[in-house]
């Protein structure tokens, strides 16, 4: 498990796939054409709730260029994926054109298919669509729920330890629904071969893609091949096969042509899932020193009509601090809104804005520094499952290391007090946590005759460095150098790998290769053994060693044997493979009575210019604990980047649902902001690099997500100490700093 | 988007020669994004890329000539541009980005239409969508009740509240440039300040120019001895997005006195907002922090503002204020 300081594990390593994405040779989902391919546009409603009375396809249907128009009269059997299968897990519970109901703005009611984009683009305009309208709920605000609440995770007494707590929070914060909105767009081009059909796909999971579709589609699993070579990202928005997958799948069977359908930017803000609305009740008592009490988390989070969709916005609550008395509980009220997905750090994210902004104001309210609040606070067991240990926690390294970095005990508490440049600084802080779990995972692993090592696995890259760390683990683990590596990723018909999602591929696909690879090394081993003409025919099997590709005695140099090459060659083989496994942590008897979770601490400066109310955030300090670090390169990247969605979601985006509509009225990237490189604070990322030793071969955790996780609640402190304005509903606007009653520094 | 014919005018006569319905095409960075919204169906589109417009000349009267082809970015980096138009050049730099201003034109740039998301909707002023009088006078307005945030405060009317989105007019604005166009009728020159128009009951009509008449040049009068231009913009995020307020400012002043004043705003107006209050109340007064709040008060006392946008009225107030003090300093 340990690596040397000279390993390639934990080195900073270039993307092997850097020069296919540089040079525009990568291909995407959208990229991939074929002979005759028809393009598709969908129809969205302009609705949100309803039932379509006509629809009128004629004019479409005459239209140059025009050859099918699918809608509900004339989808054919569509399938639902059986409710709790987590290997066919689908983004909305109905199959697209199931009904004549219309339950959001924008739900496909149709698509039209033709030999162009711009005729298909035509004509989906022609079609006409009568409604017979309804009442619908599009109210963005919550509070008016009154069904039951589920409890998430509750322990000791929380009303009487806040009601005799003498020092209380009791708040409500807000998050609003914020749109994935990853570069490139959702796609599907679609080809079938008899009753076989292979789906070129954005996708963030190509095993449960493949599941899903073979469901939905009513085909054999083994009929159905999904395809993924590279994501233009995902951030969660693209885990689960949306409904436009198996329309396109149904065009191009009805028309036996392969059928390419994108989805537009207009269309990603109603069709493909957002981070939902939040609104999170927090109380929180304390002793005057700082202990905690008491602490509740309620959170609602909005969700479709027919979805059931859970935020999980408790997710981090019952283990991050140390308290007694704790509840915490979650509701979900239904809204005529598309489906919610997971969005970078479900629950977790929203959710540790609620908390950490209330554990800000708690320091406040106790004239506490909010570092030590946290310090004094700290859990030394998972109180919220019979006090198990943690695999590896270092929050309080965390806390500290980056307070250090970020030269916290220079902060002045007093708001407005700091100055620089002629601008006032506002300094927050909040603690960040994420999940880990390792999922199962297969990867083959082979040795090639030509010289070259190959590794298999039905995971995907989404942009994040996956291609690469395959291929450091091969080389540590072989010596072979990472131009002689081929990795092949993104195809369900590949030995079945991990979702790429809650940060969970690294730590699953580590032990697979590794042990892929050992296994590989010994099949090898055993060939030399046996082939004649080589230097270790006849040799005895623990006497073989293997050293940067070359098989040899153990007590000899390395240059006395053989490359595997010429082993194969001499053995008249192609290749020799073998296949490695992840045991998920679920089985592992290693891993039960652990609690698995990575950590981080985020420092938050502000600059603000009361004069024209003008703040942005300038400096940003994040010290990550998520085990062994592989690729620090690649992990810096995701949690930088992390950070500046961190920015965007404390300072800028809101999708903003028009009340008389029901539509996502900014949904373009003019009108719904984005962090842009302007935006990009100086970005400090530090990894504490401290191997899980519960999470098996190197240790990693993961490190997707938690970047994101507590740097709204740092920004709103931040925004707080500079300007004295509390805000308790993101994100931070020039209307709330104009609140500020400092006006000028 | 509708099909249209395409065509390249070699010269401005040919230009002017145009069918009826079709529109003069320069950097297209407008113009297309509106046509595939359908915002835009024109008939035809004469290309003007190949006109000899794309100079920048100074004038015998000291003042400078540009041309209706000069793109955003050229226009923003010309020395003189730099040296005796700061304001300009700020104003165009805090504009879209890089790669629009590559291709946005001087021209183009005056006839910008607004970001109002209803206006922008492919449906708007057809029965059934949202009512937008710009698009279809008379079919209401979707604004007034709805998404608001970034509209104007400024020359508003019952009948539309959309903001005029260019940062280049507002400089303008200041600078007092004058327009000139050629047409079916001949040439003209219309003041800056007479190009744009307020809504009033005809929010669908933008501006002064008449069917095929053609902006040609844009004038900058001699710059102004002794003053000194500032654009501030303010918004959301700190690049590619449109202002929330911003204000362009020549100034003047001699012996602690405000000897010549020019004011502009953007993005609280319904056309680039040049402030005569403001100005007046900033004539021949000591440059001091009273004196500009004084002008900033002038200059939004008649502002409306409806719903989401009221936070732009003291937001245009101090970034006034702070325009002023800069280009006073």
């Amino acid at each position: 498990m340990s690596t040397s300081p000279d390993s390639i594990i934990g080195r900073a390593t270039p993307r092997i796939d850097g020069p296919l994405k540089t040079t525009g040779a990568a291909e995407y989902a959208a990229d991939f054409h074929f002979e005759g391919m028809a393009h598709a546009v969908t129809v969205g409603a302009t609705i949100a709730s309803g039932r379509i009375t006509k629809l009128d396809t004629a004019t479409a249907e005459s239209m140059p260029g025009v050859l099918l128009v699918l809608h509900h009269g004339n989808i054919g059997p569509l399938y639902r994926t059986v409710p709790g299968d987590d290997s066919a897990t689908n983004s909305e519970v109905r199959s697209p054109f199931e009904d004549e109901v219309v339950r959001h703005w924008g739900q496909h009611v149709a698509v039209v298919v033709a030999e162009t984009l711009e005729q298909a683009t035509a004509a989906a305009a022609a079609v006409k669509v009568e409604y017979a309208l309804e009442a619908a709920n599009v109210r963005l605000k919550l509070d008016d729920f009154k069904g039951e609440r589920k409890t998430i995770s509750d322990r000791g007494d929380v009303d009487q330890a806040f009601d005799d707590a003498p020092v209380k929070v009791d708040q409500t914060y807000v998050t609003p629904v914020e749109t994935h909105n990853p570069i490139e767009m959702h796609a599907s081009v679609v080809r079938w071969d008899g009753d076989r059909v292979t789906l070129y796909e954005t996708s963030q999971g190509v095993m449960n893609h493949r599941a899903v579709m073979a469901q939905v589609l009513g085909l054999p699993l083994e009929n159905v091949r999904v395809v993924t070579r590279f994501l233009g990202s995902g951030f969660g928005g693209k885990l689960f096969p949306w409904p436009h997958a198996a329309m396109a799948a149904v065009a191009a069977r009805k028309l036996n042509r392969p059928v390419k359908l994108s989805m537009t930017r207009r269309m990603m803000f109603s069709n493909v899932g957002y981070r939902p609305r939040t609104e999170q009740h927090i109380q929180l008592g304390a002793t005057k020193e700082g202990k905690l009490l008491a602490l509740r988390h309620e959170y609602l989070n909005n969700t479709s009509m027919l979805d059931d969709f859970d935020e999980g916005c408790g997710e981090a609550t019952p283990y991050l601090y140390s308290v007694a008395n704790l509840e915490v509980t979650g509701a979900q009220p239904r809204r005529n809104m598309g489906a919610p997905m997971w969005m970078r750090g479900p629950g977790a994210v929203p959710g540790l804005y609620a908390l950490e902004s209330g554990m800000n104001e708690l320091a406040d309210a106790l004239d506490m520094d909010p570092l030590q609040l946290r310090l004094k606070n700290d859990a030394e067991k998972d109180e919220s499952h019979d006090n198990i240990p943690f695999s590896s926690r270092h929050l309080r390294e965390c806390l500290e290391t980056g307070a250090k970095k970020f030269g916290w005990e220079r902060r002045n508490a007093a708001i407005g007090s700091m100055r620089k440049d002629g601008k006032i600084l506002g300094w927050g802080m909040a603690a960040a946590s994420w999940v880990a779990v390792r999922l199962p995972c297969t990867a083959t692993v082979e040795f090639c005759a030509n010289g070259r090592l190959c590794v298999r696995c039905g995971t995907q890259d989404i942009g994040t460095g996956t291609y690469t760390i395959f291929a450091q683990v091969l080389h540590e683990k072989t010596g072979v150098p990472l131009d002689r590596i081929d990795v092949i990723l993104g195809d369900s018909s590949l030995p079945s790998g991990p979702m790429s999602g809650g940060s969970m591929v690294t730590g699953s696909v580590l032990n697979a290769i590794a042990d892929g690879a050992n296994n590989a090394i010994k099949r090898l081993q055993q060939l030399a053994a046996a082939t004649e003409g080589t230097p270790l025919h006849g040799a005895k099997l623990e006497t073989v060693a293997f050293t940067e590709g070359r098989l040899h005695l153990k007590d000899q140099e390395a240059s006395s044997g053989a490359h595997f090459a010429d082993i194969l060659g001499a053995a008249k083989l192609s290749r020799i493979s073998a296949e490695g496994k992840t045991v998920p942590t679920w089985e592992d008897p290693k891993s039960k009575g652990f609690s698995l979770h990575s950590y981080g601490a985020q420092f938050v400066e502000v600059e603000w210019e009361p004069e024209i109310a003008k703040l942005r955030v300038s400096r940003v300090v994040t010290v990550i604990d998520a085990g062994k670090i592989i690729n620090p390169a690649a992990a810096a990247n995701q949690v930088a980047g992390a950070v500046v969605m961190g920015v965007g979601m404390g300072m800028l985006e809101e999708t903003r649902y028009e009340q008389r509509t029901g539509q996502p009225i900014n949904g373009n990237l003019a009108d719904y902001l984005v962090a842009t490189c302007a935006d990009t604070p100086d970005i400090d990322v530090t990894f504490l690099d401290y191997p899980d030793p519960i999470m098996g071969e190197y240790g990693a955790r993961g490190v997707g997500e938690i970047g994101l996780a507590g740097v709204a609640a740092a920004i709103t402190a931040a925004v707080h100490h500079a300007t004295g304005v509390r805000v308790r509903e993101l994100p931070v606007r020039i209307e709330h700093l104009l609140e500020s009653k400092i006006v000028s520094v | 988007m509708q099909t249209f014919q395409y065509t390249k005018a070699a010269s401005i006569d040919k230009a002017l020669g145009a069918a009826s319905g079709a529109k003069f095409i320069a950097g297209g960075t407008t113009l297309v994004d509106l046509m595939k919204l359908s915002v835009e169906k024109p008939s035809g589109l004469v290309d003007i890329n190949l006109l000899p417009l794309d100079k920048v000349e100074t004038l015998p009267n000291g003042g400078l000539r540009i041309g209706a082809m000069v793109r955003n970015s050229d226009l923003a980096w010309n020395a003189e541009v730099q040296k005796n138009y700061a304001v300009l050049s700020q104003a165009l730099l805090s504009g879209a980005s890089p790669q629009l201003r590559n291709m946005a034109t001087t021209g183009g740039n005056l006839l910008q239409r607004t970001r109002c998301v209803y206006f922008r909707e492919p449906s708007a002023g057809t029965p059934g969508g949202y009512g937008c009088n710009k698009r279809t006078p008379g079919s209401g307005c979707a604004a007034m009740e709805g998404f608001n945030r970034m509209h104007a405060v400024l020359g508003t009317s019952d009948k539309c509240i959309a903001t005029h989105p260019s940062d280049m007019c507002v400089a303008m604005a200041a600078l007092e440039a004058t327009i000139q166009t050629e047409g079916p009728k001949g040439k003209r020159t219309i003041a800056f300040a007479d190009f744009h128009k307020v809504p009033g009951d005809t929010p669908h009509l933008e501006n002064a120019l008449e069917p095929g008449e053609l902006v040609t040049y844009v004038d900058l009068p001699k710059p102004v001895e002794g003053a000194k231009s500032v654009y501030l913009k303010l918004r959301d995020r700190a690049s590619y997005e449109f202002a929330l307020a911003s204000c362009a400012v020549v100034a003047k002043v001699e012996g602690g006195r405000i000897r010549y004043a020019r004011v502009a705003m953007g993005g609280v107006g319904t056309k680039p907002w040049r402030s005569h209050e403001a100005e007046a109340a900033l004539m021949g007064k000591a440059a001091n922090a009273e004196t500009f709040r004084h002008a900033a008060e002038a200059a939004l006392k008649d502002a409306k503002p409806h719903g989401e946008n009221a936070f732009k009225v003291e937001l245009a107030k101090r970034c006034v204020v702070r325009t002023l003090k800069m280009a006073t300093a």
